[in-house]
């Protein structure tokens, strides 16, 4: 699980988090909705430990070690292949040698990866790649994902593959944050929404059964037309 | 009235205390015997080196605290101290030159000051040019602290280094700049002169201050 | 401790891994140094200027110009894909990394340090061999407190926009006092004095390099966090 008490982010004139709390229990899901520049990315650096608050604190359950991060940069590095990647972060989380090649291979099938296993990374297409850097951030198998913006560039069949296997891991007691720009993305995954716009939550519940229609709704009233 | 007027009192006031004391270094302070008239630079040149120096050191220990605090107006000082401090160092290294040149017959020497100024004039410049290229306020101001405070402990190395050399590779010097052996009245102009120089600093970083928080407030 | 330089070495290793891979920053070193080297050879006249006189000024001005031109490597990669992220969300400490990333530009540099001494022994006729071990020290000392100057420094530079213009620029005035020491001691070993003689630049190279090794390591989390 996840929290941030009273978080804000100021530097000069410039404010980017205003008095942003909240809680996040295990097996939810918190999809923030925002435009450009309401300070989604900053909440998201901030939880991740990336960014140090002016004011207020967030914290994750478990530190650095429990966190996995997917944003629409893949994290990986180009000369290297995706199995010299994987063995390269899941060493950095300390994971014993033997659970290493394990992991590796488990994630390298359910991810589809197994024929590009051997290949440099500059090689893959961009959905292949997604789904590498999503192998990655799996490997030291997180209890709390963050995710920017992940449907970035992606096609509609790479989109809906990326929301099923999300899907999956919240169901299996992840805490996942979740922030976009697009309603329609993020509606099927949300357990919780939030409405962002200027550094400040201006909604924050359960989804409930609103779908995304009612979502957009909502959505224009509470941030205006953005 | 405020910082801005204030700054601009303080560098008027400090401007003609400096034309004062001109005046007082032309009529009333002997000429010295050896260097003759030229050597009234010498209460321009050295001044300017103890401002530049100051500029540097006072960089140095806001980016200190701005590491510690994260305080905007830290990084605010510290950038007008730098551009105060290059302002000071130009005028170091260009009297230099107007005062060597009819004493020892050259326009530059590489002894340990000169050095150790000209070596000050390329950090205040790199110092200028790293926060010119970064765009994020909170990014600038971490990355002018680290340069800042690795430039503050580079300086006694450089004045190590050159003084190792010159003293292993002794350098013709016919006169020290500043012997310690000076006449009372001379004395007198050259310490009245560093408390106008430390005047227009404080009147030029207030001002380059008040305009620094002008321009963020924007 | 030893988790610090555990992780220390994990980094280092991917990172000579990646550039053996890329080469291209190795390569560029390579011909460059050959180049300064083979102008500097014709720039000379030899009944002037007796050789053993100059040829330590040559090889360390080459040395520094060559170093200087790896040290962009060292982040650049981690820019990419926003590797740098991943490596600022894993367990390791700041300071790994950045040890990590000297240890690396430290084993570049040395490889390009090999090849523009015997380049130079073969040009320049200098009898290097005969003091090749406090040779050796006089390299070691004066390149290690540059080089981790130069790899803060990176990590800040490589975000701005004229990155291999502004590293030079910021790294120059480092560059005096070990430049000043290392020719001054070359000078003094090529002529065959002992190396007890120059202890006073000696203590000079080691003093610089425990102040700014410790220095850049205290300073490096400011250039990464936000």
């Amino acid at each position: 699980m996840l929290w941030a008490r009273d978080l804000s982010h100021a530097f000069g004139a410039i404010r980017a988090l205003d008095g942003i709390s909240f809680t996040l229990e295990r097996g939810r899901t918190l999809v923030i909705f925002g435009p450009n520049g309401a300070g989604k990315t900053t909440l998201l650096r901030v939880l991740a430990g990336l960014v140090r608050p002016t004011r207020g604190s967030a914290g994750v359950e478990g530190g650095r070690r429990a966190i996995g991060w997917i944003g629409h940069q893949s994290q990986l590095y180009g000369h290297l292949t995706v199995r010299e990647n994987l063995r390269f972060w899941g060493t950095l989380y300390d994971i014993p040698a033997g659970d290493l090649e394990r992991r590796e291979g488990e994630l390298l099938s359910r991810l589809g990866l197994d024929a590009r296993a051997g290949q440099q990374v500059r090689t893959l297409s961009r959905g292949e790649t997604q789904r590498a850097a999503i192998a990655r951030a799996l490997m030291h198998d997180p209890s709390v994902l963050l995710l920017d913006e992940p449907f970035t560039g992606l096609d509609r069949l790479a989109a809906e593959a990326l929301g099923r296997l999300l899907g999956e891991l919240a169901a299996r007691g992840r805490a996942t944050v979740l922030v976009t720009h697009d309603v329609k993305e993020g509606t099927e995954l949300a357990s919780d929404v939030a409405f962002m716009r200027a550094g400040r939550f201006v909604a924050f519940g359960p989804r409930g059964s609103r779908d995304a229609a009612a979502l957009t709704a909502a959505y224009r009233e509470a941030v205006g037309s953005a | 009235m405020t910082l801005a007027q204030r700054g601009r009192w303080i560098t008027i006031g400090a401007l003609m205390l400096l034309a004062g004391i001109y005046v007082r270094a032309l009529r009333f302070t002997p000429v010295e015997l050896t260097q003759g008239p030229a050597q009234k630079i010498f209460y321009l040149h050295v001044p300017a080196a103890w401002s530049a120096m100051l500029s540097m050191g006072l960089v140095g220990l806001a980016s200190i605290l701005f590491l510690i605090m994260k305080d905007a107006r830290l990084d605010r000082f510290a950038a007008a101290s730098a551009e105060v401090g290059t302002v000071f160092c130009c005028v170091m290294l260009t009297t230099g030159p107007l005062w060597a040149r009819p004493i020892w017959g050259t326009w530059w020497t590489w002894d340990a000051r000169l050095t150790l100024t000209l070596m000050l004039f390329f950090l205040f410049i790199g110092y200028q040019v790293l926060r010119g290229a970064v765009t994020d306020p909170r990014l600038r101001a971490n990355y002018a602290a680290v340069v800042g405070i690795c430039g503050l402990i580079l300086l006694p190395f450089i004045h190590l280094s050159v003084y190792l050399f010159r003293t292993l590779h002794p350098m013709p010097i016919v006169l020290k700049p500043s012997a310690p052996s000076l006449p009372p009245e001379m004395l007198v102009t050259l310490l009245l002169s560093f408390g106008v120089f430390t005047l227009l600093y404080v009147g030029f970083v207030m001002q380059r201050y008040a305009l620094g928080e002008g321009e963020s407030d924007a | 401790m030893r988790e610090l330089l555990r992780h220390a070495w994990l980094i280092a290793r991917k990172d000579l891994q990646l550039e053996f891979r890329s080469r291209t920053a190795l390569a560029s070193a390579f011909v460059f140094t050959a180049l300064v080297l083979v102008i500097f050879e014709h720039g000379r006249d030899p009944t002037a200027v007796p050789t053993i006189d100059l040829a330590p000024s040559i090889l360390w001005v080459t040395f520094s110009f060559a170093a200087m031109l790896g040290l962009n490597r060292a982040f650049q990669a981690e820019l990419e894909n926003q590797a740098l992220d991943g490596l600022l969300l894993s367990p390791i400490s700041r300071t790994s990394l950045f040890w990590g990333k000297l240890g690396a530009n430290l084993v570049f540099v040395a490889l390009v340090q090999v090849v523009g001494v015997l380049l130079f022994i073969l040009f320049f006729n200098v009898p290097v061999w005969r003091v090749w071990l406090p040779f050796l020290l006089v390299c070691a000392l004066a390149t290690v407190g540059f080089i981790a100057v130069g790899t803060l420094f990176s990590a800040m530079v490589v975000r701005t926009r004229f990155a291999e213009l502004m590293l030079p620029v910021l790294l120059l005035p480092f560059l005096l006092p070990p430049l000043i020491a290392a020719v001054a001691i070359t000078v003094q070993l090529f002529a065959g004095r002992p190396l007890s003689e120059s202890g006073g630049w000696l203590r000079l190279l080691a003093g610089y390099d425990l102040v700014f090794v410790s220095l850049t390591t205290l300073l490096f989390p400011a250039t990464v966090t936000e």
